[in-house]
């Protein structure tokens, strides 16, 4: 990026991506783009049934095939048969059954991409097809046989909360529908792995979330020692929770570790669809009780997630959804069903929202139909309840972060509307754009809202640290961290930390990879917060070494020193040296972990601190619906986020116009068609995605006050943007038809029908 | 499955000689996998989103829906052809500038469909820039760093204009 001036862009600047410059010229390495010497395709045979039972295996005329190398299946697994995020349920290779269409049976390295897609084709399979488990509900119960030794209901959570038996002046109640959405990030999964000369252990460049559990599962399932699976992060082509779970990994290793040679594996999109976990869809039930006013005092709820064939992050999915119930608002009292139920469905674990999509989109829903019910409008009955720093959450505990709900409201209110659609507005500005024919004089526009609370971070007890090193010569630094950088731009924030601390110009980031401690994973909107925190934290070791050693130097007692822009000044004397000079010749290296305050798991009523932190987020939406067509334009999103302290302004801009679009596609375009657990539009051309045409205005209001628990002041951004987003856009089509619609997306039928 | 034939393509003003190839391998396996060109992307190898832009004789298509041994005749460029004299084009650094790359996995693509767009047109409206990078998904950014890019960049070229 030689023309791109990055000096000095400290904490609080639009700090430009280290990384742009590579990427606008085709020169950034993917991990799809990554290539060795001698090296080998690899390529998986999928079930194409949600569920049967396997007679038989044979590859015999797969390895017939010029240029086939190898080809494994459960049989060649070496070490633990199974892998899974939060339990190890999850075949490496299925071996007496398949639970979902396009489950891995087996896989193959050879010469061509060609050649493996014919050993694919010449391996015989032989199912006996099992019925169905595609009906969630029927999961929950014992009416379906277990279709996994783990059985059928993988988590069961309740939650009570305050004295249940209270009951509303008013009532309102809702049954809502989320569809399967995908995170459809860009760059297909992808690894290129090398074997060790000895055989004894692999090096693996892979696009993922978290490069430490991936390791930790990899050894496990290949029976080598940790420290010989070495993960290095190849270039990673967008994330949105798809890579948290292993794909192609262990494959990958396996074929490279049994050839002796690289093995390069990436999915094509179709792939892709059958080849990572999917957001839950989901069925919920609330039924609001409120004052005469619209004060809400109790909340009773039924949640069932539909976790697909395997465990994934399901149960804690689960946990997101049933505890963020109450939405941004007061609750005193809460009785909550939740179940995540095993299926023959699609697996599905984490996307961007991760369960409290679903939860808002219901609790928003009931928000609307509160205030139509009491008479008031949407603004004023989310005002009414809005939640405050002090509140206690329906599990009992206090939200302790900076809760400005309220604010986020009024400011997101006095955002002007958008004018009128004109009368000759152009066909592209009107619902379905230019290839379907929707007139000016059908067209009605609504206005709809939606506001969230997200957790940030990790709950129910576990310690999801970041550790990173700063090392300080000759006033430069390098950072050092396993940190996935997923387009997020953390690469970007580690080094405007540094300087920020340091009072450097010249902060880079080393190789993102398992040779430093874990960083947790690009997830949950938590590594501004958790890895932004280990990288303050090593600066401001290495920071305190500085001083003290021009304190010995200088005779001045370092606890006197400061960084004042690029130097170290005396703050009760006159001595200023820059810190280029003072780190001349010298190389001071710290590494610091950062935890998070302890979290606890719910007991059996729900109760209990499960969360670290919450982050708040406004949506109002404005569509253009033509009511006989059913289509929808969403014209306007304007939107007023809850950030903590900005520390870099284009960066966040640019989470929130993201988020919205994806919220976007949730609402009206995005969803996996299942049919009795068969996929039926794995495609770009059948599974579709908001275009530079389907994008609405944004008009984005950043709410900046400091969270003090958060190490630099700073919520995670990542997540709030997508999640109110979707009931807002919902409620402004049921505004504008006068419809209740109780699903997303929202598909034609659902408004002309 | 490879054949004894072979035939050359012209990318970036370079002819390159292609041996050993399947005939049915997309422009786009060729560029990325043959003649050591990866800048140009592949998402969904079906048309669908723009990551493989390329232009062919001027024109921009998707290389994925190409097959490289039909391109023949045809003058390539790709992505790695903007920066013959190793900087940026005002194309690339307003995306840089405007923050309209976050993976950047689109980006590519997108480059040369701006400045297919801007050559085409140095002063498209807004409806018209939608229009014509709609065949160019983007997943991370939601559309409005990379509008903010193109009015970046056609200020500029008006600037330098008047
Ligand atoms: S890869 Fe060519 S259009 Fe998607
Ligand atoms: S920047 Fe990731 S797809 Fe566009």
């Amino acid at each position: 990026m030689s023309s791109v001036k990055t000096k000095r862009d400290v904490l609080g600047t639009s700090s430009l991506r280290p990384d742009g410059g590579a990427k606008v010229k085709g020169d950034f390495a993917f991990t799809s783009d990554l290539h060795a010497e001698n090296m080998l395709w690899g390529a998986t045979l999928r079930s194409p049934h949600p569920h049967a039972r396997i007679v038989s295996i044979d590859t015999t005329a797969a390895w017939k095939i010029a240029g086939v190398e190898c080809i494994v299946t459960a049989d060649d697994v070496p070490g633990q048969l199974t892998y899974g995020l939060i339990s190890s349920d999850q075949p490496v290779f299925a071996k007496d059954v398949v639970r979902y269409m396009g489950e891995p049976i087996a896989a193959v390295a050879a010469d061509h991409p060609e050649t493996c897609r014919r050993a694919l084709a010449a391996i015989t399979v032989v199912y006996e097809v099992l019925p169905v488990l595609f009906d969630p509900e029927l999961a929950i119960g014992d009416d379906f046989e277990p279709i996994h030794p783990d059985g059928n209901l993988i988590r069961q959570q309740r939650i009570v909360h305050g004295d249940t038996s209270v009951v509303g002046d008013v009532i309102v109640e809702g049954h809502y529908v989320i569809g399967m959405q995908d995170q459809a990030f860009l760059g297909t999964e992808s690894a290129l792995a090398l074997p060790d000369a000895d055989g004894q252990g692999v090096e693996v460049f892979v696009a993922t979330q978290w490069l430490h559990e991936d390791q930790k599962q990899m050894a496990a399932c290949l029976n080598l020692p940790t420290e010989r699976v070495r993960l290095v992060l190849g270039g990673v082509g967008g994330a949105f929770g798809a890579r948290e779970d292993i794909s192609l990994q262990v494959h990958t290793a396996l074929l490279a570790l049994r050839t002796s040679r690289p093995v390069k594996m990436q999915y094509g999109r179709e792939e892709s669809f059958f080849g990572h976990v999917h957001r839950h869809p989901a069925t919920v039930w609330m039924r609001h009780h409120a004052t005469n006013e619209g004060k809400i005092v109790k909340i009773e709820a039924r949640f069932v997630f539909d976790g697909g064939a395997y465990a994934s992050t399901s149960a804690a999915v689960l946990i997101n959804g049933v505890t963020h119930t109450q939405g941004p608002y007061k609750c005193p009292v809460a009785v909550v069903d939740g179940y995540a139920v095993r299926t023959n469905n699609p697996p599905c674990g984490a996307m961007r929202g991760f369960g409290v999509v679903q939860a808002c989109f219901a609790h928003e829903g009931q928000m609307d139909k509160l205030a139509a019910a009491v008479g008031t409008d949407p603004v004023s009955i989310r005002l009414m309840n809005a939640m405050e720093t002090g509140d206690l959450l329906i599990t009992g505990q206090p939200v302790e972060s900076v809760a400005p709900v309220a604010r986020l409201i009024r400011e997101t209110n006095e955002i002007p509307l958008p004018p009128d659609l004109a009368i000759d507005a152009n066909e592209l500005d009107l619902p379905g754009g230019s290839g379907i024919t929707a007139e000016r004089k059908h067209i009605r526009r609504g206005i709809g809202w939606g506001v969230s609370i997200k957790n940030i971070m990790y709950s129910e007890g576990f310690d999801d640290y970041s550790t990173a090193r700063c090392t300080l010569s000759d006033g430069k630094v390098v950072l050092k961290f396993a940190t996935s950088e997923v387009g997020q731009g953390f690469v970007t924030l580690a080094p405007q930390i540094a300087r920020s601390v340091l009072g450097v110009t010249d902060a880079v980031c080393d190789t993102i990879d398992t040779q430093i401690g874990s960083a947790g994973s690009t997830s949950a909107s938590r590594q501004t917060w958790m890895s932004g925190g280990a990288v303050d934290g090593a600066c401001r070791l290495v920071r305190e070494r500085l001083f003290e050693l021009v304190g010995a130097q200088q005779n001045i007692e370092p606890i006197r020193f400061a960084i004042e822009d690029d130097e170290i000044v005396d703050t009760a004397g006159t001595f200023r040296m820059s810190v280029i000079e003072a780190s001349q010749g010298i190389t001071i290296s710290e590494t610091f972990e950062h935890h998070h305050r302890k979290t606890e798991e719910l007991d059996e009523n729900g109760q209990g601190n499960c969360h670290v932190a919450f982050a708040f987020v406004a949506h109002r939406a404005v569509v253009d619906v033509d009511p006989e067509l059913g289509l929808v334009k969403v014209v306007q999103i304007a939107t007023a986020q809850d950030v903590g302290q900005v520390l870099n302004p284009l960066s966040v801009l640019g989470q929130i116009e993201g988020g919205i679009a994806q919220g976007l596609g949730l609402a009206v375009m995005e969803e996996i068609i299942v049919q009795e657990g068969r996929v039926r539009n794995p495609s770009f051309t059948d599974y579709l995605l908001p275009t530079a045409l389907d994008a609405p205005v944004v008009v984005a209001r950043m709410i900046e006050e400091y969270e003090p628990q958060a190490p630099l002041g700073a919520k995670g951004v990542g997540e709030p943007p997508c999640i109110s987003v979707t009931p807002a856009i919902v409620a402004a089509i049921r505004d504008a038809i006068g419809k209740d619609i109780d699903r997303c997306p929202v598909r034609p039928q659902d408004i002309c029908l | 499955m490879s054949t004894n034939e072979f035939y050359s393509l012209k990318v970036n003003g370079v002819d390159h000689h292609v041996s050993d190839a399947w005939i049915g391998e997309s422009l786009l396996y060729v560029l990325r996998e043959r003649l050591g060109l990866p800048g140009s992307k592949g998402a969904c190898e079906q048309g669908e989103c723009g990551s493989c832009t390329v232009f062919i004789d001027g024109a921009a298509v998707c290389s994925c829906l190409v097959m490289a041994a039909s391109a023949v005749e045809s003058e390539i460029a790709t992505v790695e052809g903007l920066n013959a004299d190793g900087t940026l084009t005002d194309v690339q650094e307003a995306f840089v500038t405007e923050g309209a790359v976050q993976c950047g996995f689109c980006t590519p693509g997108l480059v040369m469909a701006v400045h297919h767009l801007l050559d085409e047109n140095d002063s498209p409206s807004e409806l018209e820039v939608k229009e014509a990078l709609s065949g160019n998904i983007c997943r991370c950014t939601g559309y409005g760093r990379i509008f903010a890019a193109v009015d970046k960049v056609v200020a500029v070229r008006r600037g330098a204009l008047s």
